[in-house]
């Protein structure tokens, strides 16, 4: 009985496993063929990884969406991560009832969704010429509730003492924060890290919305306008959603476990 | 003098000069937007050219045949999608969490990979899958179930599902690994105990899982509740809200008002001020359900 359970469990997972990387399995697969034996059905990899490339770099503006994409989503992990830590430990070393309370209305904003402000946020920006612009990109999104809240959690596992010895040491405040804190808590930044580049590298709708040059173009505004045709070349459709898809599977493997340990640290 | 402040005081004014630029960013980018849209609601016009025009635009939202066919679109999706996701997720953790599991790594890997796809992406990966050329096609003619090939994205019924087994596919990885790390906190003892007393799988499941995972289980719901109301990029990429707006969500019509057709910022702040309404209304009932369970 057991024995059946167990091997029960298996199926359960491997089928769970096969249905959740096969579609990648195959993007990967079709990059790498001729669309015509996409349509065949083909599960090997062909030789047909260069020619796509060509049609697709020919098509559209491939390496500057790419750079696009990678400054954007860059420099607002860099900005959100310093900017969200230090309230987080700000609400959390220095706690007392008035900062309770701002992060109590802090909270709500998590209610807000993107659809409501999103008029008012594109005016702003469009009479601020903000559109088709880094900042434009990163505003919006550098301090979010999820994040404080984040390492505010993570902050309550920070040692007090740490802190008394080092004022003690003659360190002030901001120095704490950044010789002290920040190194003992890599794990939650790595966490922070991994939810932050993944949201701005697939962050879809307002690039679209402020973005209207083809230089200031991302990825996934790139991917979306290939299938606008009404023939699609699948070899060189599936290569494009592999480039875009690479660098955030490249950042969730390398950060992995400290993503787990950060998301394990952040929701006790 | 200044510089005798009392170290309290000046470790409070530490605090805040920390908090104030996440805080004032928050303000500026949520809040005041927030109010705006809802000032914008009460406006009508092309373009920038707005005059107050009262409530007519929350009048013309319950008229709008297709703005009514995306609150039920969503609906579906919300009421079909969140719960077979949040239960399989929840299986999922509940047999990764056990201890004699052997390659656990490798299914947890495999399991949450979806979830470093971009939306994007997978909902062109999905729309090509299903395309009436595409792979689910081919292999279904191969195997001689079909004769021709079936055009998913093109019945309004097979549409909605396929979006939902998108959704599926991309989301349940990633509540898996909230309950994972709420199943850590739990002591494996207490499954133990529970098995020498003679409790059934699905007696521990029931008893002991849920219960204790209660409040992951709640931030789960609300968070995926919240994201469902907001659906853009899946309507948009896999079936450009066809066919015939059969598929076409809350955020995409709004964002069609605004940016597609001819622009009227007004009446789409309107439909995204409901938006804000539903998730409220929808977090506070969670909570309250959630809290009832006790």
């Amino acid at each position: 009985m057991t024995k059946l359970r167990n091997s029960f469990q298996y199926i359960f997972l491997i089928i769970a496993s096969a249905v959740s990387v096969f579609p990648l399995f195959w993007m990967l697969i079709a990059a790498t063929n001729k669309s015509a034996d996409v349509l065949r059905g083909t599960l090997v990899p062909g030789g047909y990884l260069m020619e796509n490339l060509k049609t697709l770099m020919a098509a559209q503006p491939v390496v500057s969406s790419m750079l696009n994409s990678f400054k954007y989503a860059v420099v607002l992990t860099i900005i959100s991560l310093v900017i969200c830590s230090l309230a987080g430990y700000g609400f959390e070393i220095y706690h007392d009832k008035g900062k309770d309370f701002v992060m109590s209305i802090i909270l709500l904003a998590m209610m807000v969704p993107f659809a409501a402000t999103m008029i008012p946020l594109f005016r702003m920006f469009s009479n601020a010429s903000l559109l088709n612009t880094t900042l434009g990109f990163i505003l919006p999104s550098i301090s979010t509730p999820f994040l404080i809240m984040m390492f505010r959690q993570s902050a309550r596992s920070f040692p007090h003492d740490i802190i008394e010895a080092a004022r003690i040491d003659g360190l002030n405040e901001i120095g704490i924060f950044f010789k002290m804190f920040i190194p003992t808590m890599r794990s939650t930044y790595a966490a922070a890290m991994v939810i932050t580049f993944m949201n701005a590298w697939n962050n879809y709708l307002w690039p679209k919305v402020i973005m209207s040059d083809d230089s200031s173009m991302t990825m996934p505004m790139l991917i979306a306008n290939l299938t606008a045709g009404y023939t699609t070349d699948y070899g060189s459709l599936m290569l494009g959603v592999l480039l875009c898809t690479i660098p955030t599977i490249i950042v969730f493997f390398v950060l992995q476990k400290s993503f787990a340990e950060g998301i394990t640290g952040s929701v006790k | 003098m200044k510089r005798k402040m009392s170290i309290a005081k000046r470790h409070n004014l530490t605090g805040w000069t920390f908090i104030v630029p996440a805080a004032l960013l928050i303000v500026a980018m949520s809040f005041v937007p927030m109010v705006q849209a809802m000032i914008l609601s009460f406006q009508s016009g092309k373009g920038t050219a707005l005059s107050f025009v009262g409530l007519s635009n929350y009048v013309r939202m319950f008229k709008d045949g297709v703005f009514i066919q995306s609150i039920k679109n969503t609906f579906f999706y919300l009421i079909l999608q969140v719960p077979i996701m949040l239960v399989t997720a929840l299986i999922l953790a509940s047999v990764l969490n056990k201890k004699d599991l052997k390659f656990k790594g490798f299914f947890r890997t495999a399991i949450f990979l979806p979830c470093a796809t971009s939306l994007v992406s997978y909902a062109i990966i999905f729309r090509s899958l299903f395309a009436v050329d595409g792979f689910v096609n081919t292999v279904l003619i191969k195997l001689g179930i079909l004769n021709t090939g079936y055009n998913f994205l093109g019945n309004p019924t097979s549409a909605k599902v396929i979006i939902i087994i998108a959704l599926l596919w991309r989301w349940t990885g990633y509540n898996m690994v909230f309950y994972l790390s709420g199943l850590q906190n739990i002591e494996y003892s207490v499954y133990e105990a529970a098995m020498i007393d003679g409790a059934t799988a699905f007696q521990r499941f029931w008893s002991i899982t849920i219960p204790l995972l209660k409040p992951m289980i709640l931030l789960t719901a609300i968070m995926s509740t919240n994201g469902t109301l907001q659906l853009f990029d899946e309507s948009m990429n896999l079936t450009s809200g066809g066919p015939a707006n059969a598929t076409i969500t809350m955020s995409h019509y709004i964002y069609n008002v605004s940016f597609k057709y001819v622009p009227n910022f007004g009446y789409a702040a309107a439909m995204s001020f409901l938006i804000l309404v539903l998730v409220a209304l929808l977090a506070l009932v969670q909570m309250k359900v959630g809290d009832k369970r006790d």
